[in-house]
């Protein structure tokens, strides 16, 4: 559908340029600042909701295209799309946008312009990155993105925050370039940076093999996928509330993302050869992660492990099609394993940041993250601990709640696939539900810890509202996944039809004898 | 010799001119009213934009024009270079006079210097002769040298200048030497017929190759590429900081383009023996110019080794011999000298009552002191580290993508990698200014002119990034169709 209004620049650049005017405003002015914040996300996140309410369900075609030259010279277009896959992450973006920008509304009191003003700019990057069709701009936001995370977690962040947010600019940083050479390999082979040419564009097995491993290098550390995970914790246990929020639930889905944009369509057959690599990464992930998790004193160092494993069920997902495919060249199945990994983003998304709104609604009052100076939070802070309680039950895949929904599909997509992977997969069931319960039970329950847990404050109607929003999202997606299904199936069937066709032109297939 | 090759070489003329103007007028001026020889040397550098824009050989639907029986040469190239020389001139200019007047130093002496050296740039960009290339150099060299030793009573500028001088008089020499050997083996001094020459001759010829050994050598000493880099770090640390931003971004236009006219333009047929010379001293510049940088306390030093890095990178782009490179290597300079000028200017921002800034911990807590410069400041770092959207970015990624294209595959992954190392060093810049608390409360005081320049100089860094498309096509299209 070719829409009259820009809606994806809008979306794009209404929270940058209202972020720089944020900034602009000064120190002085923090009353104002927050809320010109409020309401640019507010208007950001009506357009997505405008998007998801027009965006046309039966197509898999791109919508709501933007295109635009940008530098002609060699060819790169300001080239906007949105499909099944985005719109949901979009949504996701504004939407927690949103939140942040009022979770943050009184924690925050040094240089709040500065602080609102890099969590509207990052919104935007990351609208950009969902949406961004052709390859430098697709690395411009990727990259760009970095930016205001390296300085959220470095002014705002913890005692470690330094060596944390150097940490995880590297990381990344050291990543996505060996996709930018890939990048610049496809354009040169190709001719174009048209994500969309690349997906149709033959490819030989052994460039396929290497661009493969150069997108591989750059999403497998944003996602991240063990063992290029160790930025995450650090960067999780320094960075204020509010960065461990965007970095839970956005940042780490840009890698899922990668995986569905550029990896599993460009290169699909090394994508189908080396997804024994990718599968058992994402086992070791799930299971292995999962005992890491169990033995953690550090509420956001748990919750960032239990990231780590969660998101290990979307690369699963991803990948478990192939397998799905080498036993049954129908597939049936595969298209679960792909929504799986998808409402399993959604659902990490708002289940990891709903957790670390939590430990900050508790850090704010006692400044300790450590499990053992908790205890018993649940007789002084009782609405608290119910929305606690309920989103550690959907971090470890309560049914009713959104974490069953996309474990559940990527599991019994497994099933089609090994049994072995969906046994080891569904040791996540145990082992989630071993860390997250007794996370709760030490935290929660029991006598109460100590006197300054006696005396603290239950949630402002502020906190109230944040939690509050995000547990109608974790129960609407757990009970009710059928729009958030809906939007992606077209998509996800279109994705499914085009990693089955080799991309591996004739004339190599001859000569390799095959 | 008729009259319209002389027309060519009126912004050269007017330049000239003018320093000598300057340098008279400066003894009938009373102390007070020294404020006059800037805006002189401003308006020097103006009009020679405006008269070089108005080239007529462009007009005349000619690709390049020559004068002086062939030896200066107006293309697309040289003009583009030497306008960005003007531009960053002009914001050198403007830094510089706060400098000076705050270090007691506001003398006519440095701009009579710096536009001679500025005739010196242009006359190498436009050289077409082995002779005039020679000319430009050692009129530019001379000058530096001169302002090198500026603040006559600071022992560490007298040793930098002496360290430069010796040092640079080799490398004139090595190049000459080089050059009476091309000479030797060609019978001319002219490129164009050099490079006639060189094609018949072919590639076999000894005393060709041991002639381009040692002026690849000359050249990158006058670069400062690993392994002849040691008077870098020691020259921008000793000289005052008004003089390090000049030699930092302001000559290095007249480096591009002498090495092109040297390399590509003369000896284009060498391209295989020369590519192997200067991979070494890219791929060596780059790895050393960004771990020696990462030891650095002193800012003046480790912008010296992160402009060894840079230049290692500008190499990369002379590697593939093709358009497309010498595109990429240009485009690369330019967005050098424009990030290198608002770094210094910012150094100099910072520099207060005869103490420079040249302490990295003089950035500590800029953000909380002032929150726009802090920001310029921040934009020229993540520049310079190659981060996305600005501009450096897209001169690191077209160099890469014309190693790529020549199957340098190996080299690019190195140079990307290094990069990423690199970066380090430019965080810790943005983590002083952000993370850290400030030193001194002091207020940051500049003229207005100053403030205008630096921020415009920052802005540029995004803007050109954002709207990168126009100056990468005038880079693309100097070199082809």
């Amino acid at each position: 559908m070719q829409s009259t209004w820009p809606v994806l620049s809008l979306l794009v650049w209404i929270p940058i340029i209202g972020g720089m005017l944020v900034a602009a405003l000064g120190e002085q002015r923090a009353s104002q600042v927050r809320v010109l914040a409020l309401l640019i996300s507010v208007v950001t996140f009506m357009l997505s909701l405008f998007l998801f309410d027009a965006f046309d369900r039966g197509s898999a075609a791109m919508q709501f295209v933007e295109n635009k030259p940008w530098i002609d010279t060699f060819s790169i277009q300001y080239f906007l799309g949105v499909d099944g896959f985005s719109v949901p992450l979009i949504l996701l973006t504004t939407f927690f946008g949103v939140l942040v920008v009022v979770a943050g509304w009184e924690v925050i009191r040094s240089r709040v312009h500065q602080y609102m003003a890099a969590f509207l700019v990052m919104e935007g990057l990351m609208v950009g990155v969902f949406s961004a069709l052709d390859g430098i701009l697709f690395y411009v936001f990727f990259e760009a993105m970095l930016i205001p995370m390296f300085l959220v977690i470095g002014m705002w962040g913890g005692p470690r925050r330094v060596y944390a947010t150097i940490k995880f600019f590297l990381y990344t940083f050291l990543g996505s370039v060996f996709m930018l050479v890939g990048l610049i390999y496809l354009y040169i082979q190709s001719g174009t940076w048209s994500i969309l040419a690349w997906h149709e564009f033959p490819l030989g097995i052994t460039t396929q093999t290497w661009l493969f491993a150069g997108f591989l290098a750059a999403f497998s550390v944003k996602i991240p996928m063990w063992p290029v995970h160790t930025w995450l914790p650090d960067a999780h246990v320094e960075a204020p509330t509010g960065g461990s929020v965007i970095l839970a639930a956005i940042m780490l889905k840009i890698g899922g993302y990668g995986f569905i944009r550029f990896s599993l369509p460009i290169t699909p057959d090394a994508s189908s050869s080396l997804d024994w690599l990718v599968i058992s990464l994402s086992l070791i992930a799930v299971v292995y992660i999962g005992f890491v998790a169990l033995v953690q004193q550090d509420m956001k160092k748990l919750i960032a492990y239990s990231s780590i494993s969660h998101m290990g069920f979307v690369t699963l997902g991803l990948f478990i099609s192939f397998a799905i495919f080498r036993r049954d060249a129908g597939g049936s199945g595969a298209a679960l394993g792909v929504e799986g990994a998808m409402v399993q983003m959604i659902s990490h998304g708002f289940v990891s940041g709903a957790l670390f709104l939590c430990v900050g609604v508790l850090y704010d009052r006692l400044h300790s993250r450590m499990i053992c100076d908790y205890g018993g939070v649940a007789h002084s802070m009782p609405w608290f601990a119910t929305f606690a309680v309920l989103f550690f039950m959907a971090n470890s895949g309560l049914p009713g709640t959104s974490g069953f929904v996309g474990e559940f599909m990527v599991i019994l997509a497994a099933f089609r696939a090994s049994f072995w992977y969906a046994f080891l997969a569904g040791l996540t069931l145990i082992l989630g539900a071993a860390y997250s319960l007794w996370l709760v039970k030490r935290v929660i329950f029991g006598a109460v810890g100590s006197k300054d847990v006696a005396a603290l404050k239950d949630i402002n109607r502020r906190e109230a509202f944040v939690l509050g929003a995000l547990a109608v999202a974790v129960i609407l997606v757990g009970l009710w996944p059928q729009p958030l299904v809906e939007v992606m199936h077209s998509s996800v069937n279109e994705l499914l039809v085009h990693v089955q066709q080799s991309k591996i032109p004739l004339a190599d297939m001859v000569t390799a004898g095959r | 010799m008729n009259m319209s090759s002389v027309v060519l070489a009126v912004p050269e003329i007017w330049v000239f001119s003018m320093a000598c103007i300057i340098l008279l007028v400066d003894l009938f001026l009373r102390e007070e009213r020294r404020g006059i020889i800037h805006l002189l040397a401003m308006v020097t550098v103006i009009f020679a934009a405006i008269i070089t824009l108005r080239a007529d050989y462009v007009d005349q639907g000619l690709r390049l024009a020559t004068a002086f029986n062939g030896s200066y040469l107006r293309d697309p190239m040289g003009d583009v270079l030497k306008l960005f020389t003007f531009v960053v001139l002009g914001f050198v200019f403007i830094y510089a006079k706060y400098y000076l007047r705050q270090f007691r130093m506001f003398r006519a002496d440095f701009y009579t210097l710096s536009l001679l050296a500025l005739l010196g740039i242009m006359l190498l960009i436009s050289a077409n002769s082995l002779l005039m290339i020679y000319l430009g150099l050692e009129l530019t060299s001379l000058s530096t040298y001169a302002l090198v030793a500026y603040d006559r009573d600071s022992s560490k500028g007298s040793e930098a200048a002496m360290k430069y001088f010796v040092l640079g008089s080799m490398a004139s020499g090595m190049l000459l030497y080089g050059m009476s050997m091309i000479y030797g083996a060609t019978g001319s001094l002219d490129l164009n017929l050099i490079s006639t020459a060189v094609s018949n001759a072919g590639r076999d010829d000894l005393m060709l190759i041991f002639g381009l050994a040692f002026l690849v050598v000359g050249l990158a000493f006058k670069l400062g590429v690993v392994p002849f880099h040691m008077w870098i770090p020691d020259v921008y640390d000793g000289a005052p900081a008004a003089v390090t931003l000049f030699i930092a971004s302001v000559p290095k236009m007249a480096g591009f383009a002498m090495a092109f006219r040297l390399l590509q333009t003369g000896l284009g047929d060498l391209h295989a023996d020369w590519q192997q010379m200067l991979a070494v001293l890219a791929l060596l510049s780059i790895m050393l110019g960004n771990t020696a940088a990462i030891a650095q306390t002193n800012i003046k030093r480790m912008l010296a080794y992160s402009t060894i890095s840079h230049m290692g990178f500008v190499l990369l782009g002379f590697l593939p011999g093709s358009n497309e490179g010498y595109g990429a290597a240009m485009y690369y300079m330019i967005v050098y000298s424009l990030m290198t000028a608002a770094a210094f200017g910012m150094v100099i921002l910072l520099s207060s009552r005869g103490v420079e800034a040249e302490n990295l911990n003089d950035f500590k807590g800029l953000n909380q002191r002032n929150n726009w410069y802090a920001a310029i400041m921040a934009m020229v770092m993540f520049s310079m580290a190659g981060v996305p959207v600005f501009v450096g970015f897209f001169a690191k990624w077209l160099v890469i993508q014309a190693a790529l294209n020549a199957g340098l595959v190996g080299l690019a992954i190195v140079a990307v990698v290094f990069s990423v190392i690199g970066s380090f060093y430019y965080l810790r810049v943005v983590k002083l200014m952000y993370f850290d608390d400030p030193i001194t409360e002091q207020a940051i005081n500049a003229p207005v002119d100053f403030r205008a320049v630096l921020s415009l100089n920052g802005i540029l860094m995004l803007g050109l990034g954002v709207f990168s498309s126009s100056l990468i096509a005038v880079c693309m299209r100097s070199f082809g169709p």
